[in-house]
Order: structure tokens, then sequence, then C-alpha cells
């Protein structure tokens, strides 16, 4: 069983609420971060190689260093809770069962930072986890660790809740930011970046809830014994939120040591696929990442196990490999059809899209009414070939990563799948009656 | 009759405004339109947007380009009980199309459609970070989880009670 950093205490009863959250060791990192200087605790950031939760996996203590600190400017620090990417739902549990956990690293990130007002942008469909957040800020405010002169440091900070309303987009951390200004969120061409003008022109840092999370563990235990847990560049734990045609749905917190086999079929966490069907593909890291069918999800290209890390999850880079993303894991059985879930992905994006750049605005939209077309036996042979141009345009030539993401799940499905849109085409009456499902891409059933 | 927060509520938009620093009072925009559309009916008439553009001493137009960007205001009258039932993919394998299918022909409405008693709104929704639980829908603050017809048969029910309860 693997070390648990972020959950070790979800179980523990009353862990929402500071008294419990407290006597369970909780709050001891504010005290100990605020014994050091704050670039002490960037250092131990550093050393721990923490790697951003959200989705792109940057070094979180080198965007924190990259942070400008002009004279007489304010900065902010942003936490990203605008959790929207499809099979991501970690930062939700997080916030629901271990508010403090959340505060008290925005409370040492606030110090390590300097800013004086944090907000935690949660998106707005999270609405009883505002008042869960608001309650536990409430709590930290009454017993000092937030407020004017905090533990008599000196140092002042508040944190404040701010809803998003339904928009995908504001995850991208420059449209969170327009968004909080009170704007569309309309993401910001960069540069330049939101450490040298971000909120209000300000120096800014936006992570995502659980990297904020992790600083505790940090400071805790040391940024070096931290980087013990993991292997290579995937230090530390990392929090799965599993779901799809699997028999434990859930949120498991991995030390990214362990195989993708062990992962699906072990007890411990999705205990196998549902109704006892067979694997037939997987999307590994959240909607955007590429899907991988199931003999290429279980091993490499190159034929080693492939493990639940950063590296190993992206080994063969997108002909072979896909991404660790945001941990969002889902897992297709035999009966899901590719082009469906295809163009179930591709109706989310256009719906999310934020309309600012032609590729994307468009582009989605025509990848929509193509695969529906497909799924729906009105394709032809020859759309297949141009959903693959129209996502190899719209990849990297949009202002963010959103097209990219609308791209890569199309991509992916062609390229892993194609005879699957072929047979849509080719059968178009049974497309239209039945789902799908390619028995030759499922593996033989496998026991971890 | 001229639309007006009530005491309460214009108390909750100065704490709201104070969350900021000063000068930066646009950024409450979006909780105030979420008060907003709890207060007047469900939805953001264009006489609320601009009651809220008043209020924060900004252009109505400011106002408009917001609340029509967001999924989550209305920008027309919804029922009183809107069911919001996501559909995309892990929502979809685990079968939210039936779910969605079985409320379409239970109430006889289509997505987006309002019952004519004017109690219920179908709107399908994209990801609601809800994956693990699924099929799922919002109704006001609240998930309801793992759906099933019989699940969807008793919320309709629950939602008749209460607001025959309110009558």
């Amino acid at each position: 069983m693997g070390q648990k950093l972020l959950l070790a205490n979800d179980h523990i009863e009353g862990i929402r609420f500071f008294d419990a959250y407290r006597k369970n060791g909780g709050y001891t990192a504010v005290e100990k971060a605020f014994k050091m200087t704050q670039s002490d605790i960037v250092d131990e950031v550093k050393k721990s190689g923490l790697r951003g939760r959200g989705g792109a996996g940057f070094p979180t203590g080198l965007k924190w260093s990259f942070l400008a600190k002009p004279d007489g400017v304010s900065r902010y620090l942003v936490c990203n809770a605008d959790e929207s990417e499809p099979g991501t739902f970690k930062d939700r549990y997080l916030m629901e069962f271990l508010p403090h956990l959340l505060i008290e690293g925005l409370i040492v990130s606030s110090f390590a930072l300097g800013s004086k007002r944090t907000y935690i942008y949660i998106r707005g469909e999270y609405a009883w986890i505002v008042d869960i957040l608001e309650y536990a800020i409430a709590e930290a405010n009454q017993q000092g660790f937030l407020g004017t002169n905090i533990l008599g440091t000196g140092f002042d900070c508040q944190i404040y809740v701010q809803r998003g309303a339904g928009a995908y987009i504001c995850g991208e951390e420059t449209a969170l930011i327009e968004s909080l200004e009170g704007k569309r969120g309309n993401p910001r061409i960069k540069p330049p970046f939101p450490a040298v003008k971000g909120l209000w022109d300000c120096p800014t840092v936006v992570n995502n809830v659980e990297t904020l999370a992790a600083i505790v563990p940090i400071i805790n235990m040391g940024g070096g014994e931290y980087a013990k847990i993991g292997i290579g560049k995937s230090t530390g734990t990392k929090l799965i939120s599993a779901c799809g045609n699997i028999n434990k749905p859930g949120i498991y917190e991995i030390d990214m040591t362990i195989s993708v086999e062990e992962f699906i079929y072990s007890d411990e966490y999705c205990g196998g696929i549902a109704n006892g069907k067979k694997l037939k593909a997987c999307i590994p890291g959240g909607s955007s990442v590429p899907v991988l069918p199931a003999n290429l999800l279980l091993r490499t290209a190159s034929g080693e196990p492939r493990m639940m890390n950063y590296e190993s999850l992206a080994d063969g880079g997108f002909a072979s490999g896909s991404m660790m993303g945001s941990g969002g894991f889902i897992v297709l059985d035999e009966d899901q059809c590719i082009v469906r879930n295809t163009m179930s992905l591709a109706r989310f994006y256009h719906h999310e899209s934020c309309g600012q750049c032609s590729p994307c605005r468009e582009g989605t939209g025509w990848m929509k009414r193509i695969l529906h077309n497909i799924e729906y036996g009105l394709g032809k042979m020859s759309d297949i070939d141009l959903l693959w141009d129209i996502q190899r345009k719209i990849e990297g030539n949009t202002i963010c990563p959103l097209g990219d993401a609308a791209a890569w799940p199309v991509a992916a499905a062609i390229r892993h799948f194609r005879d699957e849109f072929e047979w849509h085409v080719l059968n178009p009456g049974e497309a239209q009656i039945r789902n799908y499902g390619l028995a030759n891409y499922a593996e033989a059933l496998v026991t971890a | 009759m001229a639309l007006q927060f009530t005491d309460k509520k214009q108390e909750e938009i100065k704490v709201i405004i104070d969350r900021f620093p000063e000068g930066k009072h646009k950024s409450a925009l979006i909780p105030v339109l979420h008060l907003a559309q709890e207060e007047f009916g469900g939805w953001l008439d264009v006489p609320v947007m601009d009651y809220v553009a008043e209020i924060l001493n900004i252009e109505p137009i400011e106002v408009y380009e917001v609340a029509t960007f967001y999924s989550m205001f209305n920008m027309k009258p919804v029922g009183k009980y809107l069911f919001e039932v996501c559909q995309t993919g892990p929502c979809m394998v685990n079968g939210s199309d039936e779910i969605i299918d079985y409320i379409k022909t239970k109430l006889g409405i289509k997505a987006g459609e309002t019952t004519i008693d004017g109690m219920f709104t179908l709107k399908t929704v994209e990801c609601l970070g809800a994956c693990g639980y699924a099929p799922m829908m919002q109704l006001g603050k609240v998930y309801k989880e793992h759906l099933t017809p019989q699940k969807v048969d008793e919320i309709i029910e629950q939602c008749r009670m209460i607001s025959a309860a309110n009558n």
C-alpha cells in the first residue's frame, strides 16, 4: 500500500472542522513555515520536485521563483479550483472533505509569495463547497491563522472564495484571471506571464488545489524527503480520479511507482472492469489527453509495463503514449464505442471554446458535426481524413491550450481506432442502431 | 415595479465588493449576477442586468457580455426546478443518454424546454466534475448522483411535494 500524504486523515470523523484537523497534526506546516524565510520555503518546494497537479505538470517551485517582486506592488496567489476537465473530480474531494488542508497550504504559500489577498476561484457548480470553504476560512480566522499579524509574525493575509459561473476555459490561468476581474473568460496572450502581469496587472501565481495542498506535507517533512517518494521526476503522491467502466470509481492517492495494470485491476484501486467486461481503452489523464487502446495502455511500445507516473504515461510520445494530465482516469470497456465517445468529447470542447481564435471556434464545431455524422451512419470515408486535417490545423494555432485539448482526443482516436471509424462509414445501418465494441482491441483479462 | 435587492442581499453585495482592492469592484460582477438570478426569478432579464450594472457602476454592456458567456446564467426563463443533466463522456459511458431520454419522456419536454406548468426545465450540460458518481445532474445547489429512472422519479416527486407544501 502506497504512502498517503494528502488523504492520510480523510477517514477521521470531523476532519472537515478545525478542531479535529488541528488535533491530527494540522497547521504545523504554518507554524514551521513562519520560522523560515520566504526564499527558504520556495527552495523547499523546488527541492520537492512538486509538479503542477492541474494538468500541465510544470515544476511548482520554478513557477514560484518567476514571481516578480517590484517594490510597492501587490502580489497575488490565486488557487485554481475551477476543476472542469472531464474525468477529473479530485479537487472537489479535497475541498469537500479536507478544506483545512487547502487553507493551510494557502496560508504557507501566501506567506512564501507575499500575497495578502489570496483568492480561491472555484467553479460555479460547486456551490455547496463554497460554504464548506468559507466555514473553514472563518474557523482559521478565529484561531488566528488568518487575518492581521498572524501568530504574531506581522504577516497579514486573508483568503476569499470567488465562484465562477460555468466555463471550462476559466481553468486556464489567464482566463481565470480575466474571470476574477469580472470579465468573460478569454485567455490572454502570453507573454507577459501572470508571474509578471497577472491579476489587475500585478504579479500573480495561479496554482491548482492539489498542488497547494501538497505544500503542507512538503513543509512538514522537508522537500528532500518528499522527493524521495515516487520515481524520477514524478515525486510525491498524485490523486487520481478514476471513473468510467470500473468496479470502484473514486479518488485514489498513489505514489507513482505502481503500474497501470495494478491500478486498474487491484482491489485497492479500481477493482477491475465493471460487469466482468474486458478493458478496451483508457483516457488516463483527463479528456484532453490521447486515448490509448488496452495493449498500449498496459505496456509501452517497447513492451515495458506502463507505470502510473508522468514519464511512463508519456512514453512513446503521442504515437504510442499519452499523458498524466490532471489524473482523470477514464476507463472504457469492450462495449464502448470510440466514435461516440470522441463525439461526446468534441461536443464538450465546442461548447467550451471561448471563441477568440478561429481555428478553435470553427474547428471544434466542424469536428463535432463530422463525428456526429459518422456516429449516426451519415459519414463518408473522406471525412476521416478531413477530421485528421482539421485537428492538425487547430493544434498549436490558438492562444491557449484548449485548441490542443480539443485536437488531441480526435487525433488519438483516429490514430489507434481508425478501423472503427471506417466500420461506421461502411455499415451505416448498424452504426445507427448499436454501439461498436471492437473485441480485438480488448486485452485478455489480466490480474494484478 | 422597480427592481431592488432585499436589504440582506445588499449587505451581501457590500461584503463581496470589499473582498477586492479599491477600484476593483467589477470583480464582484459574477457573484452579484448569481445573487440577481436567485433573487429575480431564476434568469437574467435585461432590466435585471441593467440594475446590476447600476449597482456596480459599470456599463450595461459589461454585464451583458459576461452574463451571456457563462453557462450558469440563464438568458431566458426556466422552470421552478432546473434539471441540469451531464452528458459528457464519463457520464455517457455510464448511461446518461438513457437518463436524459427517460426525463424527456417522463416530463414530455425536450432538452432546453420547460413543462407547461412551469415546474421543470431540462438542460443538458457538460462535465460537472462528478464523473465517478455518474450519471448525475445538478438541481439547484446540490448534485444528484448515481441516477436511475427510479431515482429520477423520486426527485420529480420530491420537487412536486416541496412545491405543493410551499404554495
